[in-house]
């Protein structure tokens, strides 16, 4: 990537910035409709407290969420891998749960589980775990069969082909599952308080998000959309930056 | 100390890889198993190996010889190594896998590197070595345990010619030197011609021997590259090549 192609992307987003608060500046668009992003900065930093409060019950939720997924990704990738019967069983019943969309199950939680927060991580749970589940079952799965047959002509156990062939080669797999489940455990999450917020539920941003749609703040709401996406953004960049650094420590490329 | 009697197998395709296979390996040998693609050389490697079971005929190992684990050696196509550990660690492998530490390892195995021309790589990720080097370590790997029965399956296919011959030449001293039994198969006339002791010449799909051929190449030759015996040894060997080609 040259140095043109890395900053398209910055340049690119300045330029659709200045066109648009240019359109919303000269046709005169009240900002009930479409803000400019002035406009939007002004209601992000005017409204800095509740948002940023906001924020940090949703990346709670998001952070726990990722944390479920990554062990119960890996608990059912591994029974999966151990055995063909337990493969058979839970397969379908992972993409049954992938399939259904969490807008429609979480209610349900909702009502099952009592307490607020760990619904929303049950939620969002849901969404993330796939990735990992499934990257990490196709990583068991892709070990390089003459280096199963080079363990099994030394004796290895299963325990050792496990421990000192199988996990470490689907690691880059489950890494780049784990980036994925990260996105999707903050866009479980933000689901699961949509859902909770029309409850009564009302801490994250998805509730500031609807608060501010039922008050016309819509500056506000562009607000809390923005904090949003940068927190995605950050989640997937540090999720990156930890896979890269791992790979590069233990095999010294990439 | 080894020998395969009436032995068959086939795919659950239908394709029959080999029938019919009779060969006996003797402890010390050299024996190289030639022949086209596709006629059954490396599942007949897999069969000695036991990590394939013949569906007619057997394997019978001698009284005395057969191999408990680790006692077999394979080297592969590609050199499959782990990624994630050094040269060392990775020439290490057998013997961790039989209970060994590695500090206590470590001078057999930088000895076994330096022997086959990594000293200083030691500590090397396979990403940072070229295609002859990690070839290299992979030999070293299925050497360390010292195995009564090396198996190579085309090891040297994927190099180019000069480090080829480099890697022959280095193959055939150490094996002089450590002694061992050694099965290679290779479709190279002339890889063949200059390791083995004994040529076996395969028939293509479905995988039979056609003949066997004794080296006449003196042990002792300076270079057997240009020794007279080598290329008769090569006409010889493409003669029966061709004479189990079909027109």
């Amino acid at each position: 990537m040259n140095a043109a192609e890395r900053f398209a992307p910055i340049a690119f987003g300045i330029i659709a910035l200045l066109l648009w608060q240019g359109a919303v500046s000269v046709l005169h668009v009240p900002p009930y409709i479409l803000p400019g992003p002035i406009g939007i900065m002004h209601a992000l930093w005017a409204d800095r407290l509740s948002l940023l409060v906001a924020l940090a019950a949703t990346l709670s939720i998001t952070l726990a969420a990722l944390i479920a997924a990554v062990l119960l990704g890996m608990i059912l990738a591994l029974a999966m891998a151990s055995s063909r019967l337990a493969r058979a069983a839970i397969q379908p019943w992972a993409v049954v749960l992938q399939v259904t969309p969490v807008v429609a199950i979480a209610p349900l939680i909702i009502i099952w589980v009592n307490q607020e927060f760990a619904a929303l991580v049950a939620c969002a749970t849901i969404v993330a775990f796939f990735p990992v589940l499934s990257n990490t079952a196709a990583g068991l799965a892709a070990t390089p069969p003459a280096l199963l047959d080079l363990f099994r002509l030394n004796g290895a156990s299963r325990w050792q082909i496990l421990l000192l062939l199988r996990l470490p080669s689907a690691l880059p797999f489950f890494l780049a599952g784990v980036r994925v489940a990260g996105t999707l455990a903050l866009v479980g999450a933000v689901v699961a308080e949509f859902v909770a917020s029309s409850g009564g539920f009302a801490s994250g941003l998805a509730g500031r998000i609807l608060e501010s749609g039922y008050r016309l703040e819509i500056p506000r709401m562009f607000a809390a959309l923005t904090l949003l996406a940068v927190a995605g953004i950050a989640i997937y960049a540090v999720l990156g930056v930890c896979e890269r650094l791992i790979l590069r420590r233990l095999e010294g490329t990439s | 100390m080894l020998r395969l009697t009436g032995a068959g197998r086939h795919f659950d395709n239908g394709t029959i890889a080999l029938a019919d296979i009779d060969l006996r390996i003797e402890a010390g040998e050299f024996v190289a198993l030639l022949g086209p693609s596709g006629c059954g050389k490396s599942t007949l490697l897999r069969l000695l190996a036991g990590l394939d079971i013949p569906d007619s005929g057997a394997l019978a190992w001698d009284a005395r010889a057969a191999p408990s684990p680790g006692e077999i050696g394979f080297v592969f196509q590609d050199a499959t190594l782990l990624p994630w550990a050094s040269a060392a660690r990775n020439v290490f492998l057998p013997l961790r896998l039989a209970g060994h530490g590695f500090a206590s390892s470590l001078p057999e195995i930088n000895s076994l590197l330096d022997r086959l021309g990594l000293g200083g790589f030691e500590g090397a990720k396979p990403a940072f070595l070229s295609g002859g080097m990690k070839m290299r370590v992979a030999i070293a790997r299925a050497m360390i345990r010292r195995p009564r029965l090396l198996l190579m399956d085309e090891p040297f296919a994927a190099l180019d010619e000069f480090t080829r011959h480099r890697l022959q030449a280095d193959l055939r001293a150490l094996w002089r030197e450590q002694g061992g039994t050694v099965v290679f198969v290779t479709h190279s006339i002339y890889e063949a011609a200059y390791l083995a002791s004994r040529i076996v010449v395969m028939t293509p799909r479905p995988g039979r021997i056609a003949t066997e051929i004794t080296s006449t190449i003196s042990s002792e030759a300076d270079d057997r590259r240009i020794d007279p015996a080598y290329f008769a040894l090569v006409s010889e060997v493409t003669d029966a090549l061709h004479a189990v080609m079909p027109a």
